[in-house]
């Protein structure tokens, strides 16, 4: 019932947030702490994996959109990556997957 | 015919760290009465998400900060309560905040919160919410889902 960030930059703005746990009002408010810096930068890239995410609700959506909208803000991009079905589905239900970079072609949870 | 059930109830605070706490206690409930793993997915995103409603208007009034959670175990169904004993809530105003987002909107109108009420009416079977003191979301998922018109998945609300 935790949320484990890591954050690795091999380059120069490209920043890749590893996600282990489950996305909750509990644990989301970390994550959104830790984000939303990373996408502050501009033409930075930065990737969530998702692979280790066995739990999402509403309210890791929100954070999400929270980053989306930084992005936009500061010209930065946010890619979505692993994402397992269950949390995929999620994210098609409230249609955020029209506006979100989510690479399906790698899954996680398989 | 009689319709008898087991009856589970938990109270937790009003506080995000028990979220999970109650997630993992229906899931069990649910395992045991032979839901799906989808079904139980489902479960714990809707049973979360009423918690989280519930948390967040504890935080915002100045009750006591107690939610009760009680479980219906039928043999056909499992019927989840979630109720907050705290202040008001706006029904109107959350009905039109729910819903999925449209191609039209743009990010920056996006809301951040929001999903919550939308997800409980799209995983589950029958949600219903009433306000009289404090605010109880009644929810039901069947266990053969086939058995039900999916014309019963709407949110139906009484004041």
């Amino acid at each position: 019932m935790n949320l484990n960030i890591d954050v690795k930059q091999p380059e120069e703005r490209y920043s890749v947030m590893t996600l282990e746990g489950e996305v909750d009002a509990f644990t989301a408010p970390k994550l959104k702490e830790e984000l939303l810096p990373l996408t502050e930068a501009e033409n930075a890239l930065v990737e969530v994996d998702l692979g280790g995410v066995n739990y999402m609700d509403s309210t890791g959506l929100g954070t999400f959109i929270s980053a989306l909208k930084s992005t936009k803000e500061h010209g930065s991009r946010m890619r979505l990556v692993q994402m397992e079905d269950r949390v995929y589905r999620l994210f098609k239900i409230t249609g955020l997957t029209e506006i979100m970079e989510i690479d399906t072609s790698v899954r996680g949870g398989m | 015919m009689v319709d008898t059930f087991d009856f589970v109830e938990v109270k937790v605070p009003a506080k995000p760290e028990y979220i999970g706490v109650v997630r993992l206690s229906v899931s069990g409930i649910a395992n045991r009465m032979g839901f799906s793993y989808e079904d139980i997915e489902d479960l714990k995103v809707a049973v979360s998400e009423a918690i989280t409603n519930g948390v967040e208007h504890a935080y915002s009034g100045e009750e006591d900060g107690e939610l009760t959670i009680g479980c219906g175990v039928y043999t056909d169904r499992l019927e989840i309560m979630v109720a907050d004993h705290g202040g008001s809530f706006n029904l109107e105003q959350v009905k039109e905040e729910i819903g999925p987002y449209q191609q039209e909107d743009s990010v920056e109108d996006l809301r951040e919160g929001g999903f919550g009420l939308f997800l409980i009416d799209a995983l589950m079977d029958k949600v219903e919410i009433k306000s009289e003191h404090g605010v109880i979301v009644l929810m039901t998922k069947y266990l053969h889902e086939n058995e039900v018109g999916r014309d019963g998945d709407q949110v139906s609300t009484s004041q």
